[in-house]
């Protein structure tokens, strides 16, 4: 196996040292792992999220002004632990509570309640949004229900931004769950990922064939299917993500007039033709950027026929699986006010415009 | 008759443990790399060596600390779902058995039931759904009909019916964790929690015999 790292177990750590060099505007602590701004100018909610390494640049490189407060890098591919979300939480809470911004998975899901109730404890308004924007798994009643991906850097640039306009813990709330009830995403993978620890692809395919509906953790695809060019394959990517099939599921929430966790059912909406959308085209890694604009014509050309308008759009590698030659597709159906918090000015490593 | 099991064979069981996840890191690893995301042995071996690093404070403990601290330890080492998993299990074990400086056979069933409902309550899996829960659910249901044996005999076949839980997940369809985005795609694969899980109970047995 060759990549750019030394020993395998340090391979985290080390490119928070390298971060930390290059990001000096940023707070980055080693144990336990997180990066937090430094010098906030005003009191806001504060916006954490994080999750397992190797998906550079989520979510550390996002913090800053307009998007993160603080991001919680666990090992690769491992949600970040309990004691991590506290440690940042405490850092980044300037008054205002602390919202997690969590993507849904099993892991995930669990070590950032666990902080939650431990932030709680200390007398910090919290709550948790949860995104699980991948159509590629159909239903949540058999399953640890949709993955959360891609729209994951919408929402926190949108919630971001919101935030920095002294949005209340409330209402990013009530935004994150229009986001995540609008957000779709999926994803094909052409070749896997090769997870350091692992030192071999997490799968094999033939010339011929790619995976289906994949995650971003180097696990299979919902299917193998055959590879026969790129605007079949993107045809076959957008019939998914149009499938108006309602999604429904139980989702589990804070309620902090109780002090305790209640659940809300939530209903993806439909796409209708005349819907404004954000499409972001996600490189999953190892493809070329040039293929994502390939991508992209293909995507804009099938939501023109369906009716629907591109309000915006971004491209490039933003929701990454390690070296994984694959791309994802997000569709966020959004409102005029995503869309101004969208516009927003955004000052991160890896995301950077306006003026502040 | 062998009636008891002491803190000091608690303490063999984790070393144990510690040993056991090291030397079967690899083969977690590829379990967890055909239903899932290849980190399964990576996490459980970082996480016990963390325990390991706790131990020598440890030894003149009760049951409860030790258990305790295990899981407060695993809770902030191993990561993923398996972190708060295991870290509840131990800590609601530790929970049963505060103060004890020794325990019989139904003081540990007591136990490991509530270190199960923890995490069934966390995870909100059930038999049957190819997790870490069916190897427990194994390992409980044997030892609730060999409350009679000694804690050594019982211990030994829990492990045996443990073992073939874990081996009963091959055919079964996931329904909780990264395995259930795969779907059918999951049957045919040990589940790498529930060997985990199979794993640790041996090391138990091991510390006992």
């Amino acid at each position: 196996m060759k990549k750019m790292i030394n020993k395998v177990e340090d391979v985290v750590k080390q490119q928070l040292e390298g971060f930390a060099i290059a990001h000096k505007e940023l707070e980055v602590s080693l144990d336990p792992m997180f990066i937090v701004r430094k010098n906030q100018s005003h009191s806001k909610v504060a916006i954490i999220s994080g999750g397992g390494s190797g998906h550079e640049p989520m979510h550390g490189g996002f913090v800053g002004q307009g998007m993160l407060d603080g991001a919680c890098p666990g090992e690769m591919f491992t949600s970040p632990t309990p004691d991590q979300m506290y440690e940042c939480g405490l850092k980044a809470h300037s008054g205002k509570g602390v919202l997690f911004l969590v993507k849904n998975y099993t892991g995930d899901v669990l070590n950032f309640e666990t902080s939650l109730e431990l932030l709680h404890a200390e007398g910090i308004e919290v709550q948790t949004a949860l995104i699980d924007d991948d159509v590629a798994v159909k239903d949540s009643l058999y399953t640890a229900g949709r993955r959360g991906v891609a729209t994951t850097v919408l929402a926190e640039k949108i919630l971001g931004a919101a935030a920095e306009s002294s949005y209340t813990l409330e209402q990013l709330s009530v935004l994150a769950k229009r986001i995540a009830n609008n957000g779709r995403s999926f994803g094909v993978g052409l070749k896997a990922c090769t997870v350091p620890a692992a030192g071999k692809p997490s799968f094999t395919l033939e010339d011929n064939e790619v995976e289906f509906g994949v995650g971003i953790h180097g696990e299979p695809g919902i299917e193998r299917r055959p590879y026969v060019d790129c605007d079949s394959l993107t045809e076959s990517m957008m019939a998914e993500i149009l499938n108006n099939n309602p999604y429904v599921r139980e989702v589990r929430l804070w309620d902090n007039s109780i002090g305790d966790w209640k659940t809300e059912t939530w209903t993806t909406e439909p796409l209708l033709k005349g819907d404004k959308v954000i499409v972001l085209i996600n490189n999953l890694g190892a493809t070329p950027e040039s293929e994502l604009y390939i991508v992209f014509r293909k995507v804009a050309e099938t939501l023109t026929e369906q009716g629907i308008t591109i309000e915006r759009s971004i491209i490039g590698s933003y929701c990454t699986s390690l070296d994984m030659q694959g791309v994802s597709i997000t569709i966020l159906n959004a409102d005029k006010e995503m869309i101004a918090l969208f516009d927003r000015p955004v000052k991160t490593p890896s995301l950077c415009w306006g003026e502040s | 008759m062998t009636m008891t099991i002491t803190k000091q064979q608690i303490i063999t069981w984790l070393r144990n443990s510690v040993e056991e996840f090291n030397t079967q890191q690899d083969l977690l690893t590829s379990l967890d790399r055909e239903i899932g995301d290849a980190d399964h042995g990576l996490n459980m071996n970082r996480g016990f060596q963390k325990v390991n690093e706790k131990l020598p404070s440890l030894t003149d403990k009760d049951i409860g600390t030790i258990l305790k601290t295990t899981g407060i330890t695993l809770l902030s080492s191993i990561g993923g779902a398996s972190g708060p998993l295991y870290g509840t299990f131990f800590i609601r074990c530790a929970s049963l058995v505060a103060a004890k400086e020794e325990l019989s056979l139904s003081d540990l069933t007591d136990m490991l039931q509530g270190g199960v409902d923890g995490i069934k309550d966390r995870g909100k899996a059930e038999i049957g759904d190819k997790t870490m829960v069916d190897t427990l659910g194994g390992i409980l249901n044997s030892l609730n009909m060999n409350q009679s044996k000694n804690v050594i005999e019982a211990i030994a076949i829990a492990a045996e019916a443990g073992s073939m839980a874990t081996k009963s997940t091959i055919p079964m369809i996931a329904k909780k964790g990264r395995a259930s985005y795969l779907g059918e795609r999951s049957i045919g694969h040990q589940d790498p929690g529930a060997t985990s899980a199979s794993l640790l109970f041996n090391c138990l047995r091991d510390a006992v015999k």
